[in-house]
């Protein structure tokens, strides 16, 4: 095993074109675990955390751009306002000490199904940017996730940067796990609001063999909210409970030592019903905010 | 390879470095410092939390090579030699240690967050001091008494600078 | 001590420090200074220059014939010293702690997913790992027997074990072994009418599932080759000469030749009872004659220990209109796993302790105790009463619903007290304030309903579940009993080894016991009794080691009991003999004088130790027993069995989402009676984590096995509870003295651990209204899916 620290993008993108199986590792979470309990040997492991570029985000165009290596923790403190439904995500991540190492470019690179962040991007319209010595890319988290532990990183790439539009309303997260911290999600769900394009993002995670939106959910809710959004009246519970059932048909959830597919259906319908709930909640606050 | 980082203020070097080796298996078998403890490996119990850089990190999923020209505290660390941090004093005064094998970990995590919280001026209520050490598995105290400790050492370090 | 020790709502008022360090003080911990600043060396800290890490090749199958196994190509690894398999093992081939039925390293047959087959030394653990996987053993894989009681069912077929297996010297009890087949023990307990009949009946079926210690030190040692052909381990340990007697067996070696030390213990809960890499870093240490260190990997350790045994439970009890219970019936079984351990004597606790602390005129019990293809185990805190408390009280609140009686006062109107006959006919002969216990729960407030919305306070925490919607608060109640030490017979001891000297003017008091300090705080314990014993502050602890006498283990609640006991001997003997040297120097009556502070006092004389003692040591060694107690009858289960009880109750405050099925524990509040509190904070202590692990069981904790698989070794999937996950704690802790003990005490660390997981059940189920037969309580169990 070798072990390369580059000190500039340049430098890492041409390690990985040279050696395509490099494993990249940033805070380790994923891949030092694997390391430790003999389940991974790389020819190498390229250590991105020297990288300036991967450790900053700012602003562009209105949109935030996240670098890859940006920790979770500093996602809560610094961008809790910007991206609230990726730093309530964030906040359920591991314990403060993985919050101080992982990034949300490792949970996008392993691309597990239960990664914590996935149902935020999702629900977010994230893109994901990847480059190579060949140039640089933006994939739509949507189409970034091609199978279990699978996306469609090229095994020249790495991944750059996240890009997020800030909200133009509402955002929440939920995540459901058998302990009241530090516990991997038998199911995840993420919601956001977008009222200035009249529509809603959803989020699915730990509840299929990819993260996944619930389209049809999407949709139906979008359609509900049509009449709503300007008088920002009362949701019909029957909305909210309908929406609760599209989401969870989405899903298609196994079976496994953390949870019973049955349960997973259950609790994404129940989640999504109780998020979209707090969220045209507030929604509502807004407007008697602003009224 | 070689590895060159400053541990607890003096300068480390170890040789013939295995490349999977963890920042805690270094740490604990080639600069004699096993006071970080290995309980898990996998980032799940923070009995290896060190400062890396100033911030709490599990050493075990910190790659060796990663902690090269950086700064590593451990429990070794935390005071004087022949003196007790205030936070050690409290573990010890409020009976917060029977095994020990998380205490290390937590003092960490502990001198942590009560320094972020002396530089606000404040001392943490309990939700966050439960939130703060989350992360930090103990299998004999039931954490009741840990939490006496973390509150002692957090009034009796109220009035100090960072 | 009768008042709360302390209340949840914030940090006691003050924490005083050792104080004088006597007994009933909250003296400071010996090692305390050591793991605060991270220098006590832990089993896995252990170093020398130029020692070799060994490492375990484990069965991938739980069930299947070993064909061949070829080490070569994991000889022909550069830095690879030695590679080991069963030819190797020069003595016994088993060992076990009742039965010598577990192989050292696996021959010809693997019983369980995860048995040792191979053992590589190497310069670099990861060396020695990359050499291990390129051992090759071809298996040929059987099916496993996964079901405890269909393995009972067939007693002939498809048998985990074909011979049956001698019962070792260190069995603890005359158990009653099936020759061959799956049974491990049967124990019977008839008292009054098998038939007897009752107005109000209520049966159940409960089901726990298997738990792990989770102790946060691994399996670690370190063996040291010496010169006489023996070795030296160091080792993280519960009981030092029951180890000893293993590796002196499968090593073919006397016991003069292999010495043990105790290493730094983090955490043990019984999972350190069962020898683990003691004889494996043993024979690799000899085979190189090198040092050899071992030191399990998380995954390791849940294969390299036993775990609480699952049970299945059946249940019917019988009571009067008015609540007054007339009968219980029970069949308990219990997985044992591959290989016996200690399950005799589990059986043996659950069947007598199982119907609880209650007065029951007419009592049938079943308890059974199977061989299968599952993970072995053995003993955790509770052994077996942990199990049965679970249907018990889940019975109790069933019946208490039929008669639509208070719970509360249907366990006390039923509760043991002083004098009560046990099922097993004893006469429980000391204090037995059970209904006292749980009068003091009820009367305690109750926490406030949940305030303003904070995450971290409701069920799910900051995952952002719920925001109040679903959530119903229960209450529920339990009580444990336990067996306090070894019973059935078992020849129960513990040695200490006391000396007196002056050292650099200072009398000096050197404690040598081979008693495991596993962080309960035993240690301090054996200072207090000297401190106290002897008037002198200065109280030494010699490290723990094979070099004095057999402490007994550390488990069933006995240590500070039966080496206490042993501590409190040897000091009163040495006292003896200062007393007569100093009546000897003064002329005065030795029943005149008397030792305080350092020196020898009577009415007007105050002689320092200093010059009696001059550069003389007085030194005492005893061997220290609590009263013998007897073998149950076979056919009955009758018979005096057990030689003390230790009685604690839980009352729980669960918030349970009842949507989602998440929980949070809100409040715990625990009553015991300690007899005597000789360190009050120690004792506390042990309450909180008592109780936390109860929780753990109840709402989390599970080895996933199926087809003999274990599903979850690890940290990330076998959840035990954080910091969030238990909450603050209301503890009221009683002083009984119990008349035949060392003054007065009473074994505390298992009892929480029992009343804590059945109070939390029964909390969510007063919450949901559901049965919940079946532990740890899931999701999926509170919302049917």
């Amino acid at each position: 095993m070798e072990f390369l620290q580059p000190a500039t993008w340049a430098e890492a993108l041409e390690a990985k074109a040279a050696s395509r199986d490099a494993v990249p590792v940033a805070g380790g979470t994923d891949v030092m675990v694997a390391v430790n309990f003999g389940r991974l040997r790389p020819s190498l492991l390229l250590d991105l955390t020297r990288v300036p570029e991967l450790q900053q985000w700012d602003t562009e165009d209105g949109v935030v751009r996240l670098g890859a290596g940006v920790p979770y923790a500093r996602v809560i403190t610094e961008l809790g306002d910007r991206l609230p439904g990726l730093a309530m995500a964030a906040r359920t991540i591991g314990s403060p000490q993985i919050r101080n190492r992982g990034t949300v470019g490792g949970n996008l690179a392993t691309a597990s199904p239960a990664g914590d962040a996935h149902p935020a991007l999702l629900a977010a319209d994230a893109e994901v940017e990847v480059a190579s010595v060949r140039g640089t890319r933006r994939i739509p988290v949507t189409g970034f996730y091609t199978g279990v532990k699978r996306s469609a990183l090229a095994d020249d790439e790495l991944i750059a940067a996240i890009r997020i539009r800030p909200p133009s309303g509402p955002q929440q997260y939920s995540k459901i796990g058998t302990r009241n911290a530090m516990v991997i999600a038998v199911a995840a769900f993420g919601l956001a609001l977008h009222p200035d394009r009249r529509a809603v993002g959803t989020g699915i995670g730990s509840a299929a063999p990819t993260p996944r939106r619930a389209p049809e959910a999407e949709e139906f809710l979008a359609g509900e909210l049509d009449g709503l959004w300007d008088s920002r009246g009362e949701l019909p519970a029957s909305t909210a409970t309908r929406f609760g059932e599209l989401v969870s048909a989405a899903a298609a959830p196994i079976d496994d030592v953390r949870g019973t597919a049955r349960y997973r259906v259950h609790a994404l319908s129940v989640m999504a019903r109780r998020t979209l709930t707090w969220a045209w909640a507030d929604y509502r606050k807004e407007a008697t905010t602003c009224a | 390879m070689r590895l060159t980082c400053t541990v607890n203020g003096t300068e480390q070097q170890v040789d013939d470095v295995w490349e999977g080796e963890s920042l805690l298996y270094v740490l604990r078998e080639r600069m004699g410092l096993p006071g970080s403890k290995n309980a898990c490996e996998q980032g799940e119990c923070g009995s290896c939390t060190v400062y890396l850089d100033g911030l709490p990190v599990c050493a075990c999923l910190v790659a060796a090579g990663q902690a090269e020209g950086r700064e590593v505290g451990t429990v070794e660390g935390l005071a004087a030699p022949g003196e007790l941090h205030p936070v050690q004093q409290a573990f010890l005064d409020a009976g917060a240690v029977q095994c020990g094998f998380c205490t290390p970990g937590l003092l960490v995590a502990t001198d942590d967050l009560l320094a972020r919280a002396r530089a606000e001026g404040r001392t943490p209520a309990d939700a966050e001091i439960r939130e703060a050490l989350a992360g930090n598995l103990c299998r004999c105290t039931g954490y009741e008494k840990i939490l006496d400790a973390v509150r002692l050492a957090a009034d009796r370090t109220a009035g100090d600078a960072r | 001590m009768s008042a709360p020790t302390r209340t949840p709502s914030g940090a006691p008022a003050h924490l005083t420090g050792p104080g004088s360090g006597r007994v009933g003080d909250d003296a400071a911990r010996p090692d305390g200074v050591l793991k605060v600043r991270g220098e006590f060396a832990y089993g896995s800290d252990l170093w020398m220059d130029d020692m070799l890490w060994g490492v375990t090749l484990r069965s991938p199958h739980p069930y299947a014939r070993i064909r061949s196994v070829d080490v070569g190509p994991a000889l022909a690894v550069p830095g690879v010293h030695a590679v080991l398999t069963s030819d190797d093992v020069p003595g016994s081939k088993t060992y076990g702690l009742e039965l010598a039925d577990q192989p050292v390293l696996a021959v010809d047959v693997v019983r369980y997913q995860g048995e040792p087959v191979a053992l590589v030394a190497a310069d670099h653990p990861e060396t020695a790992r990359r050499a291990a996987a390129r051992i090759v053993v071809d298996y040929e894989v059987w099916e496993p027997v996964t079901d405890a009681r269909e393995a009972l069912g067939h007693p002939t077929w498809n048998q985990v074990h074909e011979t049956e297996a001698p019962v070792t010297e260190l069995s603890r009890e005359s158990a009653h072994l099936h020759p061959q087949g799956n049974l491990v023990r049967h124990l019977k307990v008839r008292k009054g009418d098998p038939h007897a009949t009752a107005d109000v009946v209520v049966t159940g079926e409960y089901e726990v599932g298997m738990q792990d210690q989770a102790f946060l030190g691994p399996e670690s040692g370190l063996a040291v080759p010496a010169e006489d052909g023996g070795v030296e381990l160091h080792v993280a340990t519960q009981w030092l000469h029951v180890d000893q007697r293993q590796v002196c067996a499968a090593l073919g070696l006397p016991p003069e030749r292999v010495r043990l030390t105790l290493a730094g213990v983090g955490g043990a809960f019984g999972g350190r009872e069962d020898l683990s890499m003691h004889v494996h870093a043993c024979l690799l240490a000899l085979r190189t004659g090198k040092p050899v260190k071992m030191s399990y990997n998380r995954e390791e350790s849940f294969f390299g220990h036993v775990h609480r045994h699952p049970a299945t439970m059946r249940y019917e009890h019988g009571a009067t209109r008015d609540g007054d219970l007339v009968y219980v019936r029970a069949q308990i079984h219990l997985d044992g796993g591959a290989y016996a351990s200690s399950t005799p004597a589990v059986v043996g606790n659950a069947g007598t302790m199982g119907i609880g602390p209650y007065v029951v005129p007419n009592v049938h019990v079943d308890c059974y105790g199977a061989y299968t293809n599952n993970p072995p185990c053995g003993a955790m805190r509770g052994f077996g009463s942990v199990q049965t408390a679970f249907a018990y009280e889940a019975q109790m609140d069933a019946l208490a619903a039929e008669l639509g009686m208070d719970p509360v006062e249907l366990r006390c109107r039923n509760a043991m007290e002083q004098g009560s006959p046990t099922p097993t006919g004893q006469v429980v002969d000391s204090p037995a304030p059970v209904a006292e216990l749980l009068r003091r729960l009820a009367a305690m407030p109750l926490p406030e309903p949940p305030g303003t919305l904070d995450l971290r306070e409701v069920p799910g925490g900051v995952s952002n579940t719920t925001h109040g919607e679903g959530v119903r608060r229960g209450v529920g109640y339990a009580v444990a009993y336990k067996n306090v030490a070894f019973s059935e017979g078992f020849d129960d001891h513990s040695t200490a080894r006391v000396r007196l000297e002056v050292v650099g003017g200072e009398p000096t008091v050197t404690v040598h016991t081979a008693a495991a300090e596993v962080g309960q705080g035993l240690v301090t314990v054996e200072q207090q009794i000297a401190r106290t014993e002897l008037g002198v502050d200065r109280v030494v602890i010699h490290p723990k080691d094979t070099d004095v006498g057999s402490a007994g283990s550390t488990s069933a609640s006995r240590q500070t009991y039966v080496t206490g006991g042993a501590v409190k001997a040897a000091c009163e003997a040495v006292r003896a003999r200062v007393l007569e040297r100093a009546a000897g120097l003064t002329g005065r009556p030795v029943g005149d004088l008397r030792l305080f502070d350092g020196t020898v006092v009577a009415e007007g004389l105050e002689l320092p130790l200093a010059e009696v003692l001059g550069d003389d040591a007085v030194e005492e060694t005893l061997e220290w027993r609590h009263r013998p107690t007897q073998a149950l009858d076979p056919e009955t289960g009758q018979g005096f069995a057990h030689v003390q009880y230790a009685f604690s109750a839980h009352r729980a405050v669960v918030d349970v989402d009842t949507e989602l099925g998440l929980l949070k524990v809100v409040e715990m509040a625990c009553t015991q009676d300690v007899g005597k509190a000789i360190n009050p904070q120690a004792v506390v202590g042990q309450i909180q984590g008592g109780t936390a692990q109860g929780l753990g069981l109840a709402v989390m904790e599970e080895v996933l096995v199926r087809d003999g698989r274990v599903q979850n070794p690890s940290f990330t999937d076998y959840l035990i509870p954080t910091v969030l996950d238990v909450p603050p704690m209301r503890i009221e802790v009683l002083e009984y003295a119990d008349p035949h003990a060392p003054y007065g005490l009473r074994g505390v660390g298992e009892a929480p651990n029992i009343s804590s997981g059945p109070a939390v059940l029964a909390a969510i189920r007063q919450a949901t209204g559901l049965p919940l037969t079946r532990v740890p309580v899931r999701p999926e169990h509170i919302t049917g899916t």
